[in-house]
């Protein structure tokens, strides 16, 4: 074994890189419940509902509430002993009976658990029963998700919860709006706000769907809303199957929505990448475009130029720099297209989420490179440590957690991703559409050259780089 | 509850919200929280897991789905002089396969993997929800390896639907209990105590550490701040058990007195009451050797009279300002009323998540009438008596941090996420700080409720 070098925090990371078969160390996801979590809360007037135990739910909010700095609010169904035994029939349509009693919310959303799941909860049926029981109030909804927990990971969840929404809610009249609906993906509330403005400046009406900005980066008001002013109200996920067609953000989180839609009310969709960086912007922009008829005013064509501007001003710090990347395979799959676009190599990347396609389309992405390329799904942040251990990087992109590899392996840091304990403001900013991409450059020269500074000597130290 | 129907209370929680005055009180506590409650409660796994996790030199392996271990990640701020093997996540990450199969084999093959690797001192294996339903028998593949490998390993029987995070606390203390008494006591003298139930947040066991051999009292281990396997396996020879925060290890300071005869103690480390007479009770145990209580009495007064002048400063500030309180244990909330007193607070909300009746009727007893007491409270009960009382310092954790800082009112994190320690002398001092920050931050004069015209609503 090699020395210990105590300094280290992840000192016990080893070199040697040894396959495991029944492990995971230092995880790169967590489970599907809290995804199924994050999309109830982009619904306006929606508690999301844990049905299982306390835990659950505890550590959902909890984990919500440190990324989004907002109270996250979640019901649960306690279970208990004789939950397991007998089933959570009982606990659910009591928690239905007492949410709308004292929460009164619109919407419940439920989403399962591994033991809700494992003893074989039936929850359409429970939610009949107590429609029948007379549970639910007229005009309030219980709408679910089925998210074991050990299938997946937090991006699958959210996927299932947003697919629910079509599930539950979409309708057809025959009459097709002067709308489409977006699917943003698991992103940054400040995301979804920046691509409903991109839209909205072309003229374009869109039901998006989850929309969390105005719940989980809402104002201070000075009051504790139960339910913030945000979200898609049940009118705009209705009328998402009269649509003129389905703009779907990312393979992962968005893509099983929009095959509802399509199947089942034959609304045509657009499979997109995340619009991070310039390339995944300009299809986004121009999908926008082919599906409305609408024309991309001046004003996106400067922000374009801007952002293109910068590229320019930039693109001589970042030859040939070797990026590692942590995080969810939609926004992988994006900002390793942008990096590889202005000449930096993601040369390890790992992501939680199980998926053989993404490994090949990240293998697509990246096959013109002057490096080895590691790509993992269903990895862990051990392996990716240990890669970075045999090949450094320059630069690491990932969530909090890479934290403690970057300063280990003294090697530069931009926070991307979920979940982000450590810094406050990443839910107010995008890193979607052009000027998301502007700030994702700042963020990576800035580390960048910050590191230059550092590291230089009183005689090299440069005022003007 | 006939003044505060603004907001519909739950039946059933009637009796768990109570305004001082009001008569008759009984607290109807430790009940499990209703069904589709907004609780702020954990479960017994997340009980397990924060007690044991500080333990440093063992490996902590979480039998489930990825989520337990994901989530119990390097959460809480328990520091470690030496190892840090505990502030890695290592889970057997269950797939829908092992869950119709069994996760023996799995469990088997990561331990063995993992105390190959990293040959940790013992090793602690976490169940979660599902293998209390899948059926694995993880005793056997703890006593296996345990037999293979040459140390302790063993199951925490943690999973989370069997009780209520104190539950957790019980398996955990019942873990701990399998460790101790397994090596000779030799070099333990009979002035030695070990302190339980002090986690090193912010490195506060070092802190209480050092007041403890400062008086001549040997600290032979602490469970489990900066814990290691080796003190906890001699804790059998000390002489007395100190006991702070009143849910997690009580139990554990009971099991040592039926199996050893080590007498206990029940203190807080928070406050400088509280403090002072910890220490004081601890040396009052030794009352053969004098010299203890001596110490112990000069060490007050030098700690008090450093602390003091800055503490009176801040007081001058906070003089008549209002505080609500809503933290785990009772216990802590004893300290802090008298602590915010000290500081010349008023405390207009107190409650818990886990008090017992006689908590509560201490609770009462400590409060100024009108104070609004609750068990097992939740947030929209929570914001509506802060503002109704118009709360100038709201001290939670996690979940209460955003509530409080949305209604424009200052915060204290008193758990996990503190980031400098709270307890002992220093820590008053720290606190007293920390609230006086918090409290006359000038932002607050922004804020809709106090702010004065500029924007109406």
């Amino acid at each position: 074994m090699e020395a210990l070098d105590k300094s280290k925090l992840l000192r016990h990371t080893t070199r040697e890189i040894k396959e495991r078969a029944a492990l995971t160390v230092n995880p790169a996801k967590t489970c599907q419940p809290i995804g199924a979590m994050y999309a109830a809360l982009g619904i306006h007037g929606c508690l999301p509902h844990s049905h299982g135990s306390q835990g659950c739910c505890a550590y959902h909010r909890s984990t919500l509430t440190r990324h989004y700095k907002e109270p996250v609010m979640a019901a649960t169904s306690s279970f208990t002993e004789g939950a397991s035994v007998f089933g959570g029939q009982a606990n659910l349509i009591q928690a239905i009976d007492n949410i709308f009693t004292v929460y009164n919310p619109d919407i419940i959303a439920v989403h399962t658990t591994c033991l809700s799941e494992t003893i074989g909860d039936d929850i359409p049926q429970i939610i009949s029963k107590a429609e029948e029981e007379g549970k639910i109030p007229k005009g309030k909804k219980v709408i679910h998700a089925n998210t074991p927990s050990y299938v997946g990971s937090h991006v699958t969840g959210f996927s299932n919860m947003t697919k629910a929404m079509v599930d539950y809610f979409a309708q057809s009249t025959g009459n097709t709006k002067d709308q489409i609906n977006i699917i943003p993906g698991w992103v940054e509330p400040s995301d979804m706000e920046e691509i409903k403005r991109l839209a909205g400046i072309m003229g374009i009406r869109t039901v998006m769907f989850p929309d969390t900005s105005g719940i989980l980066n809402g104002p201070q008001t000075g009051r504790f809303h139960m339910y913030p002013r945000g979200g898609v109200t049940i009118e705009g996920l209705k009328s998402t199957g009269d649509s003129m067609g389905t703009i779907a953000l990312g393979q992962t989180a968005s893509s099983a929505a929009a095959h509802a839609l399509d199947t089942r009310y034959k609304v045509p969709f657009d499979l997109l990448d995340l619009p991070i960086g310039l390339l995944a912007t300009d299809r986004f922009v121009d999908a926008l475009r082919r599906m409305t008829g609408a024309s991309v005013p001046e004003s996106i064509e400067i922000e374009r130029g801007q952002l293109l501007d910068i590229i320019t001003d930039m693109h001589q710090y970042f030859y040939n720099k070797k990026v590692g990347l942590v995080g969810d395979p939609d926004q992988l799959i994006s900002l390793s297209e942008f990096l590889v676009s202005i000449d930096m190599w993601p040369v390890h990347i790992v992501t939680g989420s199980p998926g053989k396609a993404f490994e090949k389309k990240i293998g697509e992405i990246t096959s013109g490179s002057p490096y080895k390329v590691n790509v993992r799904a269903a990895g862990d942040m051990f392996m990716f440590h240990q890669w970075i251990k045999n090949d450094p990087v320059d630069l690491i992109i990932g969530n909090t957690y890479v934290k403690y590899i970057a300063r280990d392996e003294d090697i530069p840091f931009v926070r991307h991703g979920f979940p982000i304990l450590d810094r406050i403001g990443h839910s107010y900013f995008p890193t979607v559409g052009y000027k998301g991409g502007m700030r994702l450059l700042e963020k990576i020269l800035n580390a960048l050259m910050d590191r230059q500074d550092r590291d230089a000597d009183a005689k090299n130290i440069e005022l003007i780089m | 509850m006939n003044n505060m129907e603004t907001i519909g209370l739950l039946k059933e929680r009637e009796r768990q919200v109570y305004l001082k005055g009001e008569q008759p009180f009984e607290m109807d506590c430790e009940k499990k929280s209703l069904a589709g409650a907004v609780s702020q409660r954990a479960c017994v796994f997340c009980g397990s897991r924060v007690v044991l996790y500080p333990i440093a030199d063992a490996l902590h392996l979480v039998h489930g789905p990825i989520g337990c271990a994901a989530y119990t990640w390097d959460i809480r701020g328990a520091l470690s002089s030496g190892p840090q093997l505990h502030r890695l996540s290592f889970s057997t990450d269950l797939k829908e396969t092992d869950i119709i199969y069994g996760g023996e084999k799995k469990l088997y093959s990561a331990l063995s993997e993992l105390i190959d690797l990293y040959s940790p001192h013992a090793a602690f294996v976490y169940s979660t929800c599902i293998v209390g339903i899948i059926g694995d028998d993880v005793e056997a593949v703890c006593k296996r390896v345990s037999e293979e490998k040459g140390i302790p390993v063993l199951p925490v029987h943690s999973e989370g639907f069997k009780g209520t995070k104190k539950d957790g606390y019980r398996a955990a203390c019942q873990a701990l209990f399998k460790l101790t008494g397994r090596v000779d006591t030799q070099g333990i003298n009979k002035h030695s105590i070990n302190i339980l139930g002090e986690f090193n947040i912010g490195g506060e066991a070092w802190i209480i550490k050092d007041y403890y051999e400062r008086m001549g009292v040997q600290v032979v281990s602490v469970m489990t701040g900066d814990g290691r396997v080796r003190e906890i396996e001699k804790a059998h020879g000390a002489s007395l058990n100190v006991v702070q925060c009143s849910g997690s290890m009580t139990y554990l300071a009971k099991l040592m007195e039926e199996r050893y005869g080590i007498p206990w103690i029940r203190v807080s480390y928070f406050g400088i009451e509280d403090v002072s007479s910890a220490l004081y009770d601890v040396a009052g145990q030794f009352s053969d050797e004098p010299a203890i209580m001596e110490k112990t009495r000069e060490l007050v007064k030098d700690e008090v009279s450093r602390i003091y002048p800055q503490i009176r400063e801040y007081r001058k500030d906070l003089a008549g300002k209002k505080a609500a309180l809503y933290v785990g244990g009772a216990f802590k909330a004893f300290s802090l009323i008298k602590a915010l007193r000290h500081l010349g607070m008023n405390v207009i909300l107190a409650g818990s998540q886990t008090g017992t009746k006689e908590d509560y009727e201490v609770l009462r007893e400590l409060c100024d009438e009108g104070t609004v007491i609750l068990d097992d409270a939740n947030p929209i009960e929570l914001s509506k008596y802060v503002i109704e009382k118009d709360a100038d310092l709201f001290i939670g954790g996690v979940k209460e941090r955003p509530i409080a800082y949305k209604l424009g009112i200052g915060f204290c994190d008193h758990n996990h996420e503190r980031k400098i320690p709270l307890a002992g002398f220093i820590g008053m001092l720290n606190f007293a700080k920390e609230v006086h920050e918090t409290v006359m931050s000038p932002v607050w004069r922004f804020t809709p409720r106090r702010a004065v015209g500029v924007i109406n609503e």
